[in-house]
């Protein structure tokens, strides 16, 4: 049976993994490459690096960690963060990601998805869509969620998996940080209206949001950042919880 | 905006003792793949060149995305290549669009023939389940399978897929998903996985390893 995957997610900035409450009171989580190999040696099903620094940082520094990180990973290995084209996106696969992933530049440019889609196939392409509850509906909010779109992201996560977008990594901004549960709502509502898997993000506190989300939100995959690092939630001891309460994961893996 | 970085290992530097050609035929990304065999210490090359296919000792055909980019095997004489290498006898590995290729064909594309050493044409998954399909799936491994000696059945593995191979007479392992399809399949040196070996922890780098042993 297909599994639903825990995916652990290093926010890095100047080769640091750091986390903080919606990308503020930054605090040091580690190296990289320790990271990830220790996630997934705990079961973490895929690691996701983000360079929340990738607009004014230096860009040596992010494949660098690229490189160490993904020498001795091996499972699937998602990066993103300031890929604005093409050739940000092949630099990003050369260094060793399995998949990128894009969000302010494909919503200035959605041809983005399908350039990217058609050299390196849809399955290393993973849409992220930042998304705040405004008026009773979800808006797309880019550059790190500083800057509203005014665009619907349902109907966004559509045109991006029309586009050629092999996955969705939808964030809830408003619970991003706060360990107070996914947005089921949110989560189902894109689920639904596409057929490419959907990553829940922002909010997960307990064992219990997980498994909300995966049946109540109809994810295919979700991801944590600060709950693994600092231990509150041990991802193997998740796993064992997931599969007791009958979700299927790789467990024991 | 950004540089590029070093290059990894190239012919140049395995001349002389490489032994598994990792064909490059332009569809995807095949550092994860050259990077498995790295860490378990095998020499590969990472080569479009027929003649490097013909003369390295274990071929690996790798591949991602759609089926029409095994288009440029018939360009560019890599086709012939491949099937010469499979009919000598040296273990050949196909993985994901590399496994679908020694089928028949796949409806994805149609007009594009597999080497037909499996019987049978690759299919889209049934409406009752999401395509593609993407994540951990485990394995049913049929009893003597070589390429997957010492892999413990239901053992997990990682897919990312929106075709599937039907199952054979040479499958060695299936995977249930919407229906049961190959997951492995092998027949004297000639060897297939759906799967992202190179993406499945320690269960992929075994299965690698066994290659490599053969």
């Amino acid at each position: 049976m297909l599994t639903k995957r825990i995916i652990a997610c290093l926010d890095m900035d100047g080769g640091r993994v750091v986390k903080g409450v919606r990308f503020k009171n930054l605090r040091d989580a580690g190296d990289p490459a320790e990271c990830a190999t220790a996630h997934a040696r705990n079961g973490a099903d895929e690691i996701v690096l983000l360079d929340i620094t990738a607009t004014s940082g230096n860009r040596y520094t992010l494949l660098d960690a690229i490189c160490k990180t993904a020498r001795s990973l091996f499972v699937p290995f998602t990066v993103g963060g300031g890929i604005r084209q093409l050739d940000d996106a092949a630099a990003v696969f050369d260094a060793g990601a399995d998949k990128i992933a894009i969000n302010s530049a494909a919503v200035r440019d959605p041809a983005l998805i399908g350039k990217i889609a058609r050299r390196f196939g849809s399955q290393a392409v993973v849409v992220a869509i930042d998304a705040r509850k405004v008026d009773g509906s979800f808006e797309v909010f880019i550059a790190g969620g500083r800057v509203p779109t005014g665009r619907d992201a349902i109907q966004w996560a559509r045109e991006a998996a029309a586009c050629g977008a092999g996955e969705i990594l939808l964030t809830s901004m408003d619970r991003d940080g706060t360990q107070s549960g996914f947005d089921c709502g949110l989560v189902r509502a894109v689920a639904e209206a596409v057929s490419i898997p959907v990553i829940a993000s922002g909010g997960a506190g307990s064992a219990r949001d997980f498994i909300e989300v995966f049946r109540g939100g109809c994810a295919d995959a979700a991801l944590a950042a600060s709950i693994f690092h600092f231990g509150i939630e041990n991802i193997a001891e998740l796993k064992r919880e997931l599969h007791d309460a009958g979700v299927p994961v790789r467990w024991p893996c | 905006m950004f540089s590029r970085p070093a290059p990894g290992p190239d012919a140049a530097e395995h001349e002389g003792t490489f032994v598994i050609a990792i064909v490059d035929y332009g569809a995807g990304n095949l550092n994860s793949v050259r990077k498995a065999f790295d860490y378990l210490g095998a020499g590969v090359v990472v080569t479009s060149q027929p003649e490097s296919v013909a003369t390295a000792d274990k071929v690996v055909l790798p591949g991602v995305g759609h089926f029409s980019s095994l288009r440029s095997l018939g360009s560019t004489g890599l086709g012939e290549a491949l099937q010469q290498a499979a009919a000598s006898g040296k273990p050949f590995l196909g993985i994901c669009l590399g496994m679908q290729w020694l089928f028949d064909g796949s409806e994805e594309c149609i007009e594009i023939a597999g080497a037909g050493i499996f019987p049978g044409k690759c299919r889209r998954f049934p409406c009752s389940v999401k395509s593609p399909h993407v994540g951990w799936n485990c394995l049913a491994i049929c009893e003597g399978s070589r390429l997957l000696r010492g892999v413990a059945q239901d053992s997990f593995v990682y897919y990312t897929h929106s075709f599937h191979a039907p199952v054979v007479a040479e499958t060695a392992a299936a995977t249930e998903y919407g229906l049961e399809f190959t997951a492995a399949v092998e027949h004297d040196n000639i060897f297939g996985v759906q799967f992202h070996p190179e993406k499945s922890g320690d269960v992929g780098l075994a299965i690698l390893k066994n290659f490599c042993e053969f």
